[in-house]
């Protein structure tokens, strides 16, 4: 396949603009549709004490409401134009979306111009999204078997700092606390023009997308932006263990958490780790699906792979090498841990075989050929890798670079992940809960 | 970490120029239509073949009608999904995964009350492989003794998971409710009846009922459409047997009436799971609906999500959607909400049912719903994926994709009186459902709203 172009601007106030438009114009089925999204170099690494989930809610007050729009127009221009949305909160930055009809993209332009510009910050809404985040996290957390497992629960054991080790989806009372003027000194430290990046991507035509950019964002003023700090953190010296107690788990889990070479300077070893968590769990031959279960059996599913949030390259240094499980109660943790140890020492020492490694190289390339198949999944992809890594062209570059990692350097990331540098995280069912519906 | 010195909230939200107007849409552009073949191949399956997008890909799609009024149906369905694909005499499980992975593929199957589904995609040079790994598990699956064995056991596991999970034992509650012991209500397969299945049971239901007859197979990615039709006559010719592939009995029509309270023990929310009786695809009032659906709960700037979510903080999510059987069509709206509003959100939801059956949608509302629909189809079906999956729901219901090509044009022409006569259908005399949630915090609230029934 032709692989599109990418053309870059960016603006006096310090906005970095990707554009991706459709390499084949015309194809048969070719949709005429746009991916927009603008993506902020912050994330809830960022938030600070005592505002824990601080970057999530913001992200909802985005939504309601500018200089230029009434709450619930943001909705309602988009959908109306027949179009899609959302917005999402990571370690490292947070995002906003549309796919639309390509006639409406000066529309998606205008309304994240906007809100980049002058967005309304009000009590009123403030207290409304407090309670609809708090009905957020009871459907993913609190109501709900593994709720929050591993991202959540696993980084306290891993990690030391605030930073990387605090609830990203926050604390109730922390979120009950927070103020407008909290909102007023987030925005104004991390929405400046320049500490964003827009893509646009699909089915557009580059110098009129660059005319309209330059048209809506040009006068967006421009705002200092400090300096990020590094969330660098030493690696452990020492097994770490947490135990969480879950009133709706029918079954015992287990979370393993490692650290990982950094993502941007060391991405050659991190890659390697991606295809050693595919050589571990991902296909019915894989390694651990084998051994843990359809041979022994241990465990009723095993996962591995890079990141905390479930996706590869999404954050910044320091990030997670993540394995979870969920096992019945007649089997030991000890042995689920041991029995991963066992395939890590193996590959270590002997490495994947050759058919390990292209069965990876081959389910890589056509996975990320279907995920960017999506115009929205095609558009965030470029806009985090420009953000974080400081080119979307990596995304393109994946499939050959993943084909390219040895067997060696494979078994270097097994040898890595040693026991005594890992957090052990145990889910247990709590004993007096039925767990079901009476 | 933010900065100590910034501007205030009232500063943040106005410029010297003040408000700005709304640009205008551009000019639509025209949707470049597939080239699709759909013919029906010599052993009675349909296959619908369609060149799309420009990744070197191919998704794949095969629906199987596969009901069964047999109580141990659901169990041994379930048990024949997890082990189709686990070997034949010419593969094993792990030579089924390697000879995909070389193509870089997948493939999975699915059951339900209605249908066995197989699901796939491979680098469209693979679609060989993809084919034949696919008709070898048609015709050959093996159903060893111990991956038949091992599977039921994960299975009953695995059950046990999927009702800790609060959608699916409010799903599976609301299902008894509306359909009593009709064989739609049976998804989620007892653990006890897993537990009996043995690889004769699997081997008997793959042979009585695993038929190409009724069956359709999607294929959609960068294919030439004539020449996949030869392909697939060729692989999947050892597929045949005589006899149709088993629909759905048709299902009762759907009676207002008490929403049910079924208790979960230290629920912090609540599940609000509400039907009725809709519309099937094919009806001529079908778009109407799907404009008043919209407006009601439909998509976020509905009437619903602005009540509940935006203006009163009761919900993440409230949701208003259709579910198709053959011949017949429901809508099923949803929202969780915290134990102390559930009453709350119940008395909104009804609120908001009342209100679109007598005032009726605006202009405004018609027209926003009316976009979004159209923008809609034509972003879920851009991607391979989405068409696939969008082509084979569609023959399910009879349909195809002239049918799919047609509709922005069926949703152009409503009119404001068409989808008044519509959102009759949301009269809140015509919805039942049930509340999963702590009876002890949430049970004094629903006896004083009334028309619900307590445990």
């Amino acid at each position: 396949m032709v692989e599109p172009p990418l053309h870059r601007v960016t603006l006096p106030n310090g906005l970095r603009v990707v554009l991706a438009p459709d390499s084949a114009q015309g194809a048969s089925g070719q949709a005429p549709v746009v991916g927009v999204s603008v993506h902020y170099d912050v994330g809830f690494r960022s938030e600070p004490e005592g505002r824990t989930g601080f970057a999530h809610l913001f992200e909802h007050l985005m939504f309601q409401g500018s200089e230029s729009l009434e709450k619930l127009a943001h909705f309602r221009h988009v959908q109306g134009s027949g179009g899609t949305f959302n917005g999402s909160t990571h370690q490292d930055y947070t995002d906003y979306f549309q796919v639309l009809p390509s006639a409406a993209l000066e529309r998606a332009l205008f309304l994240e111009a906007d809100r980049m510009r002058a967005p309304k910050l009000t009590e009123e809404n403030l207290r409304n999204q407090v309670d609809v985040v708090k009905e957020e996290i009871r459907l993913n957390v609190l109501n709900r078997p593994y709720g929050g497992f591993p991202w959540i629960l696993l980084p306290p054991v891993l990690y030391s700092t605030f930073a990387n080790a605090h609830n990203g989806y926050g604390d109730f009372t922390d979120l009950e606390q927070a103020t407008v003027d909290d909102c007023a000194a987030f925005f104004d430290t991390f929405y400046a023009p320049a500490n964003a990046v827009l893509t646009i991507a699909g089915d557009f035509d580059v110098d009129h997308a660059t005319e309209l950019v330059h048209r809506h964002f040009g006068d967006v003023p421009a705002r200092e932006v400090r300096s990020r700090p590094s969330f660098a953190e030493p690696f452990p010296t020492e097994q770490l263990t947490g135990v969480h107690t879950d009133p709706h788990a029918p079954l015992p889990a287990i979370a393993l958490g490692h650290r990982l070479p950094d993502p941007v300077g060391e991405l050659d070893q991190y890659l390697a780790n991606i295809v050693l968590a595919a050589v571990l769990t991902d296909g019915d031959a894989s390694r651990l699906q084998q051994r843990m279960v359809y041979r022994e059996p241990l465990v009723v599913d095993v996962h591995a792979g890079c990141g905390l949030m479930g996706a590869p390259l999404d954050a910044r240094d320091p990030d997670t090498f993540t394995l979870t499980a969920i096992h019945t109660p007649e089997v030991d943790a000890e042995r689920v841990v041991a029995a991963v140890d066992a395939e890590l020492e193996s590959i270590a020492a002997s490495g994947p075989t050759a058919e390990e490694l292209s069965r990876v190289t081959s389910r890589w390339a056509a996975s990320l050929h279907r995920e960017h198949d999506r115009v929205i999944s095609r558009t965030l992809d470029l806009g985090s890798a420009e953000l974080i890594h400081g080119r979307a062209e990596l995304i393109s570059e994946l499939p050959r670079r993943i084909a390219e990692v040895g067997a060696d350097e494979v078994a270097a990331a097994a040898k890595a992940l040693t026991p005594d540098a890992r957090a052990t995280l145990r889910v247990q069912p709590d004993s007096n809960s039925a767990g079901g519906a009476a | 970490m933010t900065q100590a010195t910034h501007r205030s909230a009232e500063e943040i939200g106005r410029t010297e120029a003040g408000p700005r107007p709304l640009p205008p849409l551009g000019e639509p552009r025209a949707l470049r239509t597939p080239d699709v073949v759909d013919t029906e191949l010599p052993n009675g399956l349909r296959l619908i073949a369609a060149r799309h997008g420009v990744v070197p890909m191919v998704e794949a799609r095969l629906r199987i009608p596969f009901a069964g009024e047999d109580p141990m149906h659901p169990a041994r369905a379930e048990v024949l999904a997890e082990t189709v694909l686990t070997g034949t005499a010419a593969r094993d499980r792990v030579q089924v995964d390697t000879d995909l992975a070389a193509v870089g593929g997948e493939l999975h199957a699915v059951v339900d009350p209605e249908r066995l589904s197989f699901v796939g995609s491979a680098l469209s040079s693979g679609l060989g492989t993809l084919l034949e790994v696919l008709g070898d598990a048609l015709t050959g699956a093996a159903y060893a003794a111990d991956e038949v064995a091992g599977e039921r056991d994960r299975l009953v596991e695995r059950l046990a998971v999927a009702r800790s999970q609060p959608r699916v034992i409010a799903r599976e509650e609301l299902q008894r409710h509306r359909y009593g012991d009709h064989p739609f209500v049976r998804e989620v397969p007892q653990a006890a009846d897993v537990g009996q299945v043995g690889p004769e049971d699997v081997r008997e239901l793959h042979a009585r009922a695993v038929l190409p007859r009724g069956a359709t197979l999607v294929l959609v990615g960068d294919i030439d459409p004539d020449t996949v039709v030869d392909e697939v006559t060729r692989i999947l010719a050892p597929w045949d047997a005589a006899g149709t592939a088993a629909e759905l009995p048709a299902l009762p029509r759907l009676q207002g009436g008490d929403v049910r309270l079924v208790h979960r023990d230290g629920a912090v929310q609540s599940q609000l799971r509400m039907s009725a009786q809709g519309l099937h695809r094919t009806d001529e009032r079908y778009p109407a609906l799907q404009i008043a659906n919209l407006s009601f709960g439909g998509y976020f700037s509905s009437r619903l999500v602005e009540n509940i979510r935006e203006d009163k903080g009761y919900t993440y999510g409230a949701h208003s959607s259709f579910e198709f059987t053959r011949g017949n069509g429901t809508i099923l709206v949803d929202a969780d909400t915290a134990s102390e509003v559930t009453a709350a959100a119940l008395l909104e939801m009804r609120y908001e049912f009342g209100r679109l059956a007598l005032v009726p949608p605006t202009a405004a509302e018609v027209e926003s719903a009316r976009q979004y629909a159209i923008g809609g189809l034509l972003t879920s079906t851009s991607s391979q994926s989405g068409l696939a999956s969008m082509l084979s729901t569609l023959a399910a219901c009879g349909l195809d994709h002239r049918w799919l090509s047609a509709h922005p044009d069926r949703l152009r022409e409503v009119t404001a009186e068409q989808v008044a006569e519509a959102a009759q259908l949301y009269a809140p005399t015509s919805f039942t459902g049930v509340v999963v949630g702590d009876a002890a915090k949430i049970g004094d609230q629903l006896r004083a709203l009334g028309g619900v029934v307590l445990p």
